[in-house]
């Protein structure tokens, strides 16, 4: 057992992990490999199987095997569900699960842990049924939790290397060129697809929507495609935007968003040509809202805006207010038309946008970034991923490489969450080290880190409601009192990797 | 006690979510609601929960109000018993008819201040009025009781016993709120217009609100936390209209240190409306975060 630099207990040695590297500060650990391309199998000319267990078969997937998934349909993906039951189904066992993320449909996979068919899983998120199970002991080997920039950098680096990777989208050429803009279940950009596709051993595109040769143009190229199955459906996109990227009507949200464009525009950062992204949830995603009165104002136009994308952005863009877009995510039915329509809506993949180890993410090239948490301790440490039970309910997503990379990072949320303060003194789990975050926007007011005296200058002087984290903290308190700590067993359930691939937290079992 | 009162922001008394923090969105008065915000089966639960959220939690300068039940149900009393005791800025009679309705409860109010020690007058009242007699009566009303700081239009009863329904423009509201304003100025009390119910509409609520203060009142009861800006930026005064009224009183404070009654400003002569325009512009410029004169005040 030993510390890290985000100051987490975190074990020498855990099952199922060769080595852990312990996080040792956001830019400390450099372990820069890029893996050459490895050999290709003959061209076929054709590529099209009957059905997905053909596909597994001629992949050569056995036991022990790594396979992925993209989670571009997130609360509406039936693929990794319906593979996992046919490789169920055909009796290969202890796989490793890399799916970029994973959410409340997944619950069926709980039955494949058990019955060993899963062995273990990397993933950015986990929601749902199959999170509480996993928080309460399911899996021998601990879940992998990875940043989407982190994964991209595992992936190239052949630090997570797969074997197999399912790739569903909604349109494919008889010879593997796809894109997600076309056919019925168009989910918009592949972001995470591309990645797995460029990496893995064998590639297998499942689709519901066979265009003519050649599908241009296209997201996955012919050059990285073994196999292609056509099934009836990929995934709804009408499902995309159920859960963490809905837009809010709720007015403390609401709240909460203005006050962090008050913020934003009060920081330095808000000039002609700036760049931002909003993540996930519904304060972070309300700010575009505010951000466009303040830009029409005071005639400001955004170089970019990079994320995942919801119809707000798409709107700003059209508008001429927004020059272009970078999308490694479509968040809404609106983002998926705009990304086939629009000339200057750019797909990007994952590696592009937030891997740490290549030779420039474009999150290092953003201004501001607004993200949402669970928890934020006074070290400024944020929490995404375990609720105020301890329970696995979320994803790391690119919120530490978004904070990490921007020039300001902004974390809204409510300071009470239930009947339990969002400030505490020390998170459940640390998903973006405190060094990375500047300020926190919260209902009640407003803390700046530190470690960013000047921004806490510009903010005061626009007259915003300014506090220490710990006077945010005694007001939260005021109201809800210090709850019982939370009771962890000893058994890790999961681990938190930083974008680097070092370990800054341990999740632990659930009693 | 607040001269400004542009927003009373509904709070119903029972959602504890809400009481513990109303005050977030900076209306220029809470106004926690124990009457037709509450179902019966949870009256008492709220009176409690209205009673010590306003002993424990700081509500910071924002006026603190609580609508009780009417003392023809089961629960005015009560409320009052409790309320009093938790010492909020104001209370708020529903459906005032006539004077005699508002003199009742100060008369418990009274009652419990002497009881419990607080010096009588203590807790100030506003009455709403939402029948057609409560129109008729708005003079007597509105001179009811030393405790009484405003009155308050509440349409939708109202507009029910006219027999009609609320439109866009809201014509058949003009003869309620033109004599409730009236009543209010010939007391020299505050007028709070009706809450606007459509709460998706903010086109509307903005036109009705820009209505409402064009003919002269303080301002309104509203229902849902976004209204609240949308509210107070009409109240917001011009740069102009500011720079105006500081003139206004710099002019003022030059005459009173000459020893001289007689204010003049380029040449023309100001009043005593002038001067009082003048107070409540600079007043609703502070309030609204325009840069203004504070010392003028």
């Amino acid at each position: 057992m030993g510390r890290n630099a985000a100051g987490r207990e975190i074990p020498e040695n855990i099952p199922g992990f060769e080595k852990v590297a312990y996080f040792e500060g956001a830019y400390a650990h450099t372990p820069l490999i890029r893996r050459e391309k490895g050999s290709r199998t003959l061209p076929r000319l054709n590529k099209l199987v009957d059905s997905i267990e053909v596909a597994i078969e001629k992949t050569g997937l056995k036991d022990g095997m790594t396979i992925s998934f993209h989670h571009h349909f997130r609360e509406g993906d039936v693929l990794v569900n319906r593979i996992l039951d046919i490789i169920a189904g055909l009796g290969i066992k202890n796989l490793t699960l890399a799916s970029s993320s994973l959410t409340t449909v997944h619950a069926p996979l709980i039955e494949h842990i058990k019955k060993g068919v899963i062995r273990k899983i990397v993933t950015s998120g986990l929601r749902g049924e199959l999170a509480d199970a996993i928080s309460h002991g399911l899996m021998d080997i601990p879940v992998l939790i990875h940043s989407h920039g982190g994964r991209a950098r595992a992936v190239e680096s052949g630090q997570l290397e797969i074997d197999v990777a399912f790739l569903g989208v909604p349109s494919c050429d008889l010879y593997g060129n796809a894109n997600g803009f076309n056919g019925k279940s168009a989910c918009g950009s592949l972001g995470y697809a591309i990645v797995d596709a460029r990496n893995a051993r064998k590639v297998v595109m499942v689709t519901d929507h066979l265009t003519e040769y050649p599908n241009t143009p296209f997201s996955i190229d012919q050059d990285h495609v073994d196999h292609i199955v056509v099934v009836d459906s990929v995934g709804d996109p009408g499902r995309i935007s159920v859960g963490a990227t809905r837009m809010t009507q709720d007015p403390r949200e609401l709240l909460i968003a203005r006050m962090a464009a008050d913020s934003i525009a009060a920081s330095g950062y808000f000039e002609d040509g700036f760049s931002f992204q909003t993540g996930s949830g519904g304060a972070a995603l309300a700010v575009t809202k505010f951000l466009r009165e303040k830009m029409i104002d005071r005639n400001i136009k955004a170089s970019f805006v990079l994320g995942g994308i919801t119809s707000q952005i798409v709107k700003l863009h059209e508008e001429g207010l927004v020059k272009r877009i970078l999308d490694v995510q479509s968040f809404d039915l609106d983002a998926i038309r705009s990304i086939g329509a629009n000339r200057h809506h750019t797909e990007i993949d994952a590696s592009y946008y937030a891997n740490p180890l290549n030779k420039g993410c474009v999150v290092n090239k953003l201004n501001v970034v607004v993200l949402s948490a669970m928890e934020v301790d006074i070290g400024f440490n944020v929490n995404v991923i375990t609720g105020s039970d301890g329970v696995i309910r979320g994803a790391s997503g690119g919120h530490s490489d978004t904070a990490i990379g921007s020039g300001l990072s902004v974390i809204v949320a409510p300071l009470v969450r239930g009947r339990t303060s969002t400030i505490v003194d020390s998170v459940t789990t640390v998903i973006t080290p405190g060094e990375s975050v500047d300020v926190l926007v919260t209902d009640h007011g407003i803390a700046v880190n530190p470690r960013r005296p000047g921004v806490a200058e510009s903010l005061k002087a626009a007259r915003l409601p300014i506090y220490t984290i710990e006077e945010l903290k005694a007001k939260a308190e005021h109201l809800t009192g210090t709850p019982e700590p939370i009771r962890f067993g000893r058994k890790i359930v999961g681990l938190v990797e930083y974008r680097d691939g070092t370990i800054v937290d341990v999740i632990r079992e659930v009693e | 006690m607040k001269t400004l009162r542009r927003t009373m922001l509904y709070v119903p008394g029972n959602r504890a979510a809400m009481v513990k923090d109303a005050h977030i969105y900076r209306p220029d008065t809470l106004m926690f609601d124990l009457e037709d915000g509450v179902p019966y089966p949870e009256k008492d639960s709220a009176r409690m929960l209205v009673y010590y959220a306003l002993r424990t939690i700081e509500y910071g300068d924002v006026e603190t109000a609580v609508r009780i039940n009417g003392l023809d149900t089961p629960y005015g009393r009560d409320d009052i018993e409790a309320i009093v005791r938790a010492k909020p800025d104001l209370i708020r009679i529903p459906k005032t008819d006539s004077a005699d309705s508002v003199r009742e409860v100060e008369q418990i109010i009274e009652e419990v201040e002497r009881k419990i020690g607080l010096a009588v007058g203590t807790i100030k009242l506003f009455a709403a009025i939402e029948t057609p007699l409560g129109v008729m009566n708005a003079p007597e009303i509105a001179r009811a009781s030393a405790r009484l700081v405003g009155i308050a239009l509440g349409a939708e009863d109202l507009v029910t016993n006219l027999g009609t329904t609320r439109s866009e423009d809201g014509i058949e509201l003009l003869y309620a709120r033109s004599r409730i304003l009236f009543a209010a100025r010939a007391a020299g009390i505050h007028a709070i217009d009706t809450v606007y119910s459509d709460v998706c509409n903010d086109e509307g609520f903005i036109a009705e609100t820009r209505l409402i203060k064009q003919l002269g009142f303080d301002g309104k009861s509203v229902v849902q936390p976004h209204q609240i800006d949308m509210a107070h930026k009409i109240f917001t005064p011009t740069v102009e209209e500011v720079r105006n009224a500081e003139r206004t009183l710099t002019a003022l404070h030059a005459a009173e240190e000459r020893g001289s009654g007689v204010i003049a400003l380029d040449g023309k002569m100001i009043d005593k409306p002038m001067v009082t325009r003048a107070r409540r512009i600079l007043e609703l410029a502070l309030a609204s975060g325009v840069e203004a004169n504070k010392e003028l005040l």
